[in-house]
């Protein structure tokens, strides 16, 4: 090339790579996905006649979502309905008290590590364990019905709440519970003047969060026979009564979309 | 009550003022008796022997289920590759969605505030509040038992979550960075490609790859209604009552949740 070739200045701009800088990497990471999508791709085995079939079972699910129908399974809707409420507000109440303790047992600044390293594998055992598995085991243990679908939403609360208090407690201004313990006060009065008010308001957040969480789950429990609105929701899928189906959905998202409402609501207001 | 012997009676410091312990102690109250009136309500037709019981059905259901019936593993690694597939995939076709619903939801790249934004708000939320199970039973019924219907409620459920997320991330940007490319004249086009795209890569990333791993740990019990992967085996060894088989999928699932939570922490980490 000649000299003045390279004197000239540059008259186009390209965009430099943002998130990966060495080429080679890109080179590598794109053919990597490649292989995978086909892969993949291959794998997925679509039977095409029984999707045609669904595009009319779909309409009329449409159909059934705007024309809901309340009264045919009403009966079956409303206990389902007050099952979900209530394990939803008492297996709030009772991993909540449940996770206090465990909250906090597992922050490092107050528990002693024997106590911790319990707490923590307590709580990791509940956050690994999706709801549904939970609830398969409880029902095999407790029997169908609501008691055990109160019992699997506890035990997730308890890692949830668990977890979050227990950083939020990592978290706090040592100086405060610092001037608690120059006073002479014993480890309660420690726990009640110098931690608890610097993290009750984010307790009492999480709590209001998760009783929301509680609800949606509980929609889904009752798949596997753990009580609550999912078991007639999944009765009046697998019979096709899509009109009955697009009823219990609207009441869940309803009932979602105002408690989510009302819950940040009042989170803003305790803060 | 106060007693006659003390003539000077030093205030006591109290933790709070008397009318605010008053409405502590109705607050407690209320949720105490809520809680017992739906206790009630909840255990109404609870069968109290079943729970009594449990103790000893635990110990049983203990010795059936251990030790994990490990040669049936062979017949798991087909089930386990769909449920990353249904993951990924659904991540994917997810991310192609909630994408442009997220630049119509925010507030400072939607084209019309009046109709568009309201619409893309609605489809993020409702897709947010219907569990990703539930979408899995409506297209099972719809399509028909199988992978597709999976990977399609994994990718309805991701939107609204993916699409939350990026358009407060959108909202957030640094409005002098869109102003310097307005200024040399850019199209709208390029506004959001040099403005924009850049300041909310990484969260798009990041959020891509926690949803990813969210989707692995929602994937894996989709089967259950009949949307493939190794649910669907969980299903079927639930039906025939097969408790050590139940064990090992279970621990199967556990793994899979564990590696993809440290990859896409490791990932993060990374990004971020």
């Amino acid at each position: 090339m000649s000299v003045a070739n390279l004197q000239t200045f540059p008259s186009t701009w390209k965009k430099p790579p943002q998130m990966i800088k060495s080429r080679r990497w890109r080179i590598i990471l794109m053919i990597g996905a490649v292989c995978y999508l086909t892969l993949a791709l291959g794998s997925v085995e679509i039977n095409w006649t029984r999707v045609i079939d669904g595009i009319e079972r779909g309409q009329r699910f449409i159909q059934g979502f705007l024309e809901p129908d309340f009264t045919t399974r009403w009966r079956d809707i409303r206990s389902g309905l007050i099952e979900s409420l209530t394990m939803t507000f008492t297996s709030t109440v009772v991993g909540v008290l449940i996770s206090v303790p465990i909250g906090i047992g597992a922050a490092r600044n107050l528990a002693p590590p024997w106590l911790y390293l319990i707490c923590r594998s307590i709580i990791a055992a509940s956050r690994a364990l999706q709801e549904i598995i939970v609830a398969i085991f409880f029902v095999a243990l407790f029997g169908f019905g609501a008691f055990a679908g109160f019992l699997t939403l506890s035990f997730a609360t308890i890692g949830f709440i668990g977890k979050l208090l227990a950083e939020d407690i990592e978290d706090i201004d040592e100086s405060q519970a610092e001037a608690i313990r120059a006073t002479g006060a014993s480890w309660r009065q420690l726990i009640n003047y110098g931690i608890q008010p610097q993290v009750m308001p984010r307790l009492i957040g999480l709590s209001l969060y998760r009783l929301d969480i509680n609800f949606r789950e509980s929609a889904v429990i009752g798949i596997v026979g753990a009580g609550g609105i999912g078991a007639a929701l999944s009765t009046s899928l697998s019979r096709y009564e899509y009109d009955s189906a697009g009823a219990i959905l609207l009441i869940i998202i309803a009932i979602v979309m105002t408690a989510e409402y009302l819950s940040g609501h009042l989170r803003r207001l305790v803060k | 009550m106060s007693s006659q012997d003390t003539t000077t009676t030093v205030p006591v410091w109290q933790h709070r003022m008397p009318k605010t312990r008053l409405a502590l102690w109705f607050f407690w109250l209320l949720i105490v008796a809520t809680f017992v009136y739906c206790w009630n309500l909840m255990t109404a037709q609870t069968m109290w022997v079943f729970v009594y019981d449990a103790p000893t059905a635990a110990a049983d259901l203990m010795s059936r289920a251990w030790p994990p019936r490990f040669s049936y593993m062979e017949r798991l690694w087909k089930p386990l590759w769909d449920t990353i597939n249904i993951a990924t995939l659904g991540t994917l076709i997810g991310i192609m969605m909630a994408v442009p619903l997220a630049f119509l939801a925010a507030a400072n790249t939607t084209p019309s505030r009046l109709l568009l934004r309201p619409l893309a708000l609605f489809c993020i939320v409702t897709s947010r509040s219907i569990n990703s199970l539930i979408w899995a039973m409506l297209l099972v019924s719809i399509l028909g038992p199988g992978i597709l219907a999976g990977i399609l409620a994994i990718a309805l459920r991701s939107v609204g979550f993916i699409g939350k997320l990026l358009y407060e991330a959108i909202e957030e940007t640094d409005i002098s960075q869109v102003e310097a490319i307005t200024a040399t004249g850019a199209s709208k086009g390029q506004i959001l490609n040099y403005g924009i795209v850049p300041q909310v890569l990484p969260a798009f990333f990041g959020i891509s790859v926690f949803r990813w791993d969210i989707n692995i740990r929602e994937s894996a019990i989709l089967g259950l209604v009949g949307a493939g992967g190794i649910g669907a085996r969980l299903q079927a060894s639930l039906n025939m009552l097969a408790w050590p088989q139940v064990t090992l999928i279970v621990l199967v699932i556990l793994a899979t949740v564990v590696v993809s939570e440290w990859v896409s922490a490791r990932v993060r980490h990374a990004i971020i």
